[in-house]
């Protein structure tokens, strides 16, 4: 089932210092959002308090009217799962990929493992017999498609990327971005993705917002990327330095 | 293939298995810590079969025998009450192994249990445990031993019960420092979207992170804890005579040393070779448990 998404107000400050600024936004049932910004501008930090890994923020954040805060564990872990940044970071070294995968279903008392551990490794493109791997012995694109994998076992509506592919290098980039195409045509998920890679969010996203110092400056559609129709200044500049950088590739 | 594994268990232990014979393959492969292998497994051999390989009780005097230097019937010579020094040592090693046994089973879980709960949950909880261990720290280890034996009363148990009370806290420290470098990993995060408790992160996520650090720590703590042993021996607040054990003979011995040469020279040097031995089994173990190096199996 599809789950919409939807932040309003959310303020955080690390002791003195406000990272987000009443930041609100709303992520339709199906959609994927992108979230674009300068580095620092508090993108990870709305998926860390969305997510629930930090609590001490203020205002709402609600899945399908449900507010997360209120959400018990369990439910919270089968609806929103998040996969991060860098693959080498995001896998527990001494964990084989089955006890990885394991981990989340006997946490959740989820029977039936074996299947679903290899129908979760086969829905992200790996061999089976992978499941008896350490993360040492995959590549950086293998590991992200085992995060991604760890994700989906639980069976989440809403799925937070945190630049999922900025640490592949880009042939393995786009395999792993038309992974996740294809996975949300297959199970419709909700997708809320940070990038800071126009491109990958005109391949991916169907809004985006843009993110300046904990504010969001504009939240625009994407053809606004192609199409020039951004408002604010710091959007224009930010999408016309994108496009200059793609050209000059 | 895809429904042909039905439980993890199954390949965890191989695995294990496979670990360890790795790392002692490793450890027989440099000449220092082979040295500590061979005579931790002489330890640990002659322990066992003590009754088999002392020649005579260790405990029966033999007054007509007293203070002879070493010879055919008496390896070591005999003390002097007359009994055979070899067979003390050889009876000792019991006593040594247990010593270390016992306060590192006791040392090793309390220390990564302080060190990872404080480290894990850190602001409030993280400074009342860790002023707690500072509290320990501040004593130099021997003397507060010393302090918790004069109030418990000298015994081996005693001892035992001073060492290992006063051995855990740099076990915590090290655990708390470890755990802090990747508290904040996003395989700790990951476990948390998971659903996993405090507990079962701190089990399965972090104390196999430390236990490599925390074992090397622990192997070259052994040394110090039969040195500790042995002093409280010495001063006669550890194992009790009869019993053989180093430190004790050493203490006793003290006083014919001058004419009777054998009587501290090989308890000591079963003192030496033995904490040396651990020295250099930590130190070997900290090349064989280094990450690049984990990282080849
Ligand atoms: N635990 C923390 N304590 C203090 N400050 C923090 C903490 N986490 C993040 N910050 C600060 O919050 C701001 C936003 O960080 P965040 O990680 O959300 O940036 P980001 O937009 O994801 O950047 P990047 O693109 O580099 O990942 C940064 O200025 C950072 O220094
Ligand atoms: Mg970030």
């Amino acid at each position: 089932m599809m789950k919409p998404l939807s932040i309003h107000n959310l303020s955080v400050s690390f002791g003195a210092v406000q990272v987000l600024h009443e930041v609100s936004l709303e992520v339709a049932a199906g959609e994927c959002f992108g979230l674009v910004g300068e580095s620092g501008s508090g993108k990870s930090t709305i998926l860390r308090c969305a997510s629930m890994l930090n609590d001490s923020w203020s205002g709402t954040v609600e899945i399908d009217g449900r507010n997360v805060r209120e959400m018990p564990v369990r439910d919270r872990c089968r609806t929103l799962q998040m996969v991060f940044q860098d693959p080498y970071g995001s896998l527990h070294p001494r964990h084989s990929i089955r006890s990885a995968l394991e981990e989340g279903l006997r946490v959740n008392g989820i029977g039936d493992r074996a299947e679903r551990m290899a129908q979760a490794m086969r829905d992200v493109g790996l061999p089976v017999d992978f499941l008896d791997r350490y993360p040492h012995q995959l590549s950086g694109g293998q590991r992200q498609r085992v995060a991604i994998a760890r994700a989906l076992i639980l069976e989440p509506d809403l799925l937070f990327l945190d630049e999922p592919t900025s640490a592949l290098d880009v042939s393995v980039q786009a395999e792993v971005l038309n992974l996740l195409v294809r996975l949300q045509k297959e199970k419709g998920f909700t997708y809320l993705m940070v990038s800071h890679d126009l491109a990958v969010v005109d391949h991916m996203c169907d809004r985006f917002a843009i993110m300046q110092h904990g504010h969001i400056v504009e939240i625009l559609s994407r053809e606004a990327i192609t199409q020039g129709t951004a408002t604010q200044p710091y959007s224009r500049e930010l999408i016309g330095a994108s496009l200059e950088y793609e050209r000059a590739v | 293939m895809t429904n042909a594994h039905p439980t993890a268990p199954a390949h965890r232990t191989p695995q294990f298995l496979t670990a360890t014979r790795n790392i002692l393959v490793f450890l027989a492969r440099q000449p220092t810590s082979l040295f500590g292998l061979i005579v931790l497994a002489v330890l640990i051999l002659v322990a066992i079969f003590a009754p088999l390989i002392a020649t005579q009780d260790p405990i029966t005097q033999d007054l007509n025998n007293a203070l002879q230097s070493p010879n055919a019937a008496h390896f070591f010579g005999t003390d002097e009450l007359g009994r055979d020094i070899f067979s003390r040592l050889v009876y000792g090693a019991r006593i040594t192994l247990t010593v270390i046994f016992l306060v590192t089973i006791v040392v090793g879980p309390i220390g990564l249990l302080f060190g990872t709960v404080a480290g894990y949950f850190g602001g409030r909880v993280d400074t009342v445990m860790m002023r707690i261990t500072d509290i320990f720290l501040s004593f130099p280890s021997l003397i507060l031993s010393m302090a918790f034996v004069a109030a418990l009363g000298p015994s081996l148990n005693n001892a035992i019960i001073a060492i290992a009370l006063t051995s855990w806290p740099p076990i915590a420290r090290l655990a708390r420092a470890e755990t802090l470098t990747f508290r904040k990993a996003d395989y700790i995060a990951a476990a948390r979207l998971q659903g996993a408790s405090p507990a079962r992160i701190i089990w399965r996520s972090i104390v196999p992170m430390c236990l490599p650090s925390v074992l090397i720590r622990l192997t070259l703590n052994m040394a110090t804890v039969i040195l500790t042993a042995a002093g409280l021996g010495f001063l006669g607040l550890g194992a009790q005579p009869p019993m053989p054990e180093w430190g004790a003979m050493i203490a006793t011995g003290r006083r014919y040393m001058i004419d009777s040469w054998w009587l501290v020279t090989f308890p000591g040097l079963a003192i030496l070779s033995v904490s040396l031995a651990f020295n250099l089994l930590g130190d070997g173990l900290r090349d064989a448990l280094d990450p690049k190096q984990m990282n080849r199996r």
